[in-house]
């Protein structure tokens, strides 16, 4: 490390030489293997450990695809004997599930799509535009941070009745529109936005919304994506909320549905497994597929 | 004269102009979601307050009792043992949640392969639904069929019950409450050790610093603002612990498993006695803050210090 200061080009020094030293001593560091061998001895402890972690849902697909016997029998069957289905069918037929994950679509969906628009609004106007009384606003927005649910849920259980939401999809859509933490994270991104890029649009004499429309969002799609990310894998895996608000089965999302399994399906793992499987699925896609934009976003919600 | 004069003026009235502009622009931009938020948190924080001096049943308002709910707090054995539970699921949770994700968290930092593999490995239970994850833990642990007990068989131990014995299910818990989070701690860490600029561990290498020694006089207090805010979080968290207990054990056996965030539930939705859950919701909000500015305060002030 020391010696990468000694090799900083001094004005005028050949870059070619320079580059040279430097192969040079990374072919030395190579060589001395310190590189190589200290960190990767890690893998013994890093392996087995996310190993550790990934083996639960590894089971829980495996028990999926077995039959009520081979998990009953003790000691119980590793791996199915052959890929029974039945477990699937039996969730998807014998129950409502199907109800229960177009409902949790269609409430994540909905969640996504406004928070998307909404989150962006807000976090534009707090970041970029002065207005009276935004400072206050935002401290008021980001102070509902400290306010745990569990301590407005009964109020705004009766409020959801009185309006007559209760049981309904928009019982579980209205308190996801937006939320504090999606304004915070776009307010932040539109912070180290550029502003040329605005006041160009603007002398064009296009108005704030058109500005905003059609040359501040389409550069905000990494910013959006990891909203909308977070956004529905929260939305999707919520349950203390539709569990109180949501109360005949037809409205369930799949996660107060996957709960009526508990008693109803003692014996039958299969499809217990093979729910959960249904369940899990949507979140890992998505997690996967933007994993980079989903720490981006929780971490760059902390740094802030 | 006359010319710098308008100048001033058209300068002052297109300024009047834009600030005008603004505060419109402003607050149609920003309405909705200030609406909704604070609409959907003050206000229900408020009539919170009022209910837990009723003897609301969820459904009509109830009478006004004044602090007769605030006085039965302190005598409900429920309720002291509900606290003591989620305080000790933060005790048996916290220390070792952040000193393993720190650790691994330092072995992620270094220049080493797999990387990615193990960062999404590490992720996966904490973005799988909670729900899930407690049905799937119940089947592991179940005390007939888990497939823990047959290991535990194979090798020659005794069965346990698990999640229906008393004295292990909370511990369980736990553990499986460790095994969703960790992920996240990892993480948050991760990020946190990339910012250590090279010079500041260059230098300290220089001044002779072992590994040991850039460990704890470099890396710790370096991110000690992030130890601070994982550690508000995981207690906040912990505090509100529900899917799980709700998805394995319902709080029992014996009441065992019973967390603040779950007798709050059952007070109110099961039992219909909302006006004394949202008197026992207060104290838990009320305990959470003092916890959390407790903690930012330290953390604050050893920051100074340094």
């Amino acid at each position: 490390m020391t010696g990468e200061q000694a090799l900083l080009p001094v004005p005028g020094f050949d870059l070619a030489v320079h580059r040279a030293r430097i192969e040079e001593a990374e072919r030395r560091m190579r060589r001395s293997g310190w590189r190589r061998h200290l960190p990767q001895r890690w893998h013994l402890v890093l392996m087995p450990l996310s190993i550790i972690m990934v083996l639960p849902f590894v089971w829980m697909v495996l028990t999926s695809f077995m039959t009520d016997t081979e998990i009953n029998r003790i000691p119980p069957t590793i791996w199915p004997h052959h890929l029974h289905t039945g477990g699937y069918s039996k969730v998807l037929a014998s129950s409502d599930f199907p109800y229960w994950f177009l409902n949790s679509l269609i409430v994540s969906g909905a969640a996504v799509l406004a928070q998307l628009v909404l989150c962006s609004l807000a976090g534009y106007a707090f970041a970029r535009i002065q207005f009276r009384g935004s400072t206050v606003m935002l401290i008021l927005l980001l102070a509902t941070a400290l306010i745990p649910f569990q301590l407005t849920v009964i109020p705004t259980f009766v409020i959801f009745h009185d309006i007559g939401l209760i049981n309904t999809l928009g019982a579980l859509i209205v308190p996801q529109l937006t939320s504090a933490l999606g304004i915070y994270l776009m307010y932040s991104f539109f912070q180290s936005f550029p502003r040329e890029l605005e006041e160009a649009g603007r002398i064009d004499g296009c108005s704030r919304l058109q500005v905003f429309w059609k040359i501040v969002l389409p550069l905000a799609r990494p910013a959006l994506a990891a909203l909308g990310i977070i956004t529905f894998i929260y939305a999707w895996n919520d349950l203390f909320w539709p569990l109180i608000a949501i109360t005949s089965s037809r409205t369930f999302t799949v996660q107060v549905g996957l709960t009526t399994f508990q008693g109803e399906h003692v014996t039958h793992w299969s499809a217990i497994m093979a729910g959960t499987v249904l369940t899990t699925a949507p979140v890992l896609l998505v997690f996967l597929v933007g994993q980079r934009r989903f720490v981006q976003a929780i971490t760059g919600a902390v740094k802030g | 004269m006359a010319t710098t004069l308008d100048e001033a003026t058209i300068a002052r009235d297109a300024n009047c102009r834009i600030r005008r502009s603004g505060n419109v622009a402003g607050w149609a931009f920003s309405f909705p979601s200030v609406f909704i938020v604070l609409g959907l948190s003050f206000i229900p924080m408020i009539w919170a307050a009022y209910l837990s001096l009723t003897d609301s049943n969820l459904v009509s308002a109830g009478h006004f009792v004044g602090l007769a709910n605030y006085a039965a707090l302190s005598k409900d054995p429920m309720l002291r043992q509900a606290f003591e539970n989620t305080l000790l699921l933060a005790v048996m949770y916290l220390p070792v949640g952040l000193a393993a994700g720190l650790g691994v968290a330092i072995l992620l930092n270094q220049k080493i392969k797999l990387i990615g593999f193990y960062r999404t490995c590490f992720l996966v239970p904490f973005v799988a639904s909670t729900a899930a994850e407690g049905l799937l833990f119940g089947f592991i642990f179940d005390p007939d069929f888990g497939i823990v007990n047959a290991g535990l068989q194979a090798v020659g131990l005794p069965r346990q019950g698990f999640l229906q014995n008393p004295s292990q299910a909370l511990v369980v818990l736990a553990i499986v409450y460790f095994w969703t989070q960790f992920g996240f701690n990892i993480v948050i860490y991760l990020a946190a050790l990339q910012d250590i600029p090279q010079e500041v561990l260059e230098a300290a290498s220089i001044d002779g610093a072992g590994k040991w020694s850039k460990f704890w006089h470099v890396i710790v207090p370096t991110i000690r603002p992030v130890t601070v805010f994982l550690l508000v979080w995981g207690l906040i968290d912990v505090f509100q612990f529900f899917d799980l207990v709700y998805t394995t054990t319902k709080g029992g056996p014996l009441n065992s498993t019973l967390t603040l965030v779950y007798y709050i539930w059952e007070l109110a939705f099961n039992f219909f006695t909302a006006g004394y859950g949202a008197a026992v919701a207060y104290v838990l909000f009320f305990t959470s803050l003092i916890v959390t500015i407790a903690a930012l305060a330290y953390g604050r002030r050893r920051r100074v210090t340094l």
